[in-house]
């Protein structure tokens, strides 16, 4: 199980209490797509991925960008309890998506960025601490059912 | 990088220039906090936010950049010392330049969320991984 400091749930429910899942979502995943053009791999059915404008316009990217960090607000709310949490994604991602887990590294790392961008001088090096040892903790659990 | 990228590059860095050594100093506190691993290079400096030495060696990091930037087409011939400085003396791993150039692009964001389009984050990331490739390439 993973300690979280009371400074570190703080600063990452405060965070996450003023984040608006569906723009920084569908920003984190089209800017996942754009900075790392490989990552569109995985998405061959979400039509016109051609340009940065085309990516960011694309209501297929935005809808699954929402989903995604919907998806990630639940380790926000079982912090002490992200491996069961994303047990059936972890399967799911290996036996059906077959997405290599180095990818929720890069987007956990895009996700910081976004954040970065958006909360700009609140989002302190001790914010950013504790929200690398999230996203580093979730993309392990969803690593974890590999096989 | 393409002529686009480079002209992304260089927009971002003529409005940094001036706050380049605050930048440096943001980015290596971001790096020191976030992957405490890194401190073990600096065993002989005082980390503590604000210390001279680490606004001191931001200021080294950010002009090295600087350097790459004015010289973008020649990052190679321009960072040959850095490189062999990195090759030979300092040995700093590999992984730690993602790190650091992951807390650069952390503290750019920061400081110039409008100007830091997708196309520039993309732009600015490629730059950062030249930088880096080209201060690794001589060690073996």
């Amino acid at each position: 199980m993973v300690h979280w400091s009371a400074e570190e749930k703080q600063l990452i429910t405060s965070v996450w209490s003023k984040v608006n899942v569906e723009e920084c979502g569908a920003e984190a995943l089209a800017r996942l797509l754009i900075v790392y053009p490989w990552t569109q791999r995985f998405f061959s059915s979400f039509g016109n991925l051609s340009s940065p404008t085309a990516i960011l316009g694309n209501p297929k990217v935005r809808a699954h960008g929402r989903k995604v960090l919907t998806s990630f607000g639940e380790a926000v709310k079982n912090l002490d309890n992200i491996k069961a949490t994303y047990s059936k994604l972890s399967e799911l991602h290996c036996e059906k998506l077959h997405v290599d887990p180095e990818n929720f590294r890069l987007l956990g790392d895009i996700l910081i960025i976004v954040l970065a961008a958006h909360f700009a001088s609140d989002f302190t090096p001790a914010c950013q601490f504790a929200w690398q040892k999230l996203v580093s903790v979730v993309a392990h659990a969803l690593a974890r059912r590999y096989h | 990088l393409t002529q686009a990228e480079k002209a992304a590059v260089v927009t971002i860095w003529t409005k940094a220039a001036n706050q380049a050594d605050a930048i440096g100093a943001e980015s290596l506190e971001r790096l020191f906090s976030s992957y405490p691993q890194t401190k073990t290079y600096f065993p002989h400096f005082d980390l503590s936010q604000g210390s001279a030495q680490l606004r001191g060696h931001g200021s080294k990091v950010m002009n090295a950049v600087g350097e790459a930037v004015k010289n973008i087409d020649d990052i190679r011939g321009t960072l040959a010392k850095l490189s062999e400085l990195h090759a030979y003396i300092l040995r700093v791993d590999p992984v730690n330049f993602k790190l650091l150039s992951h807390c650069i692009l952390c503290s750019i964001a920061a400081r110039y969320p409008t100007d830091f389009t997708p196309e520039v984050h993309a732009a600015w990331d490629k730059f950062l991984s030249s930088v880096s490739f080209v201060l690794t390439e001589k060690y073996r």
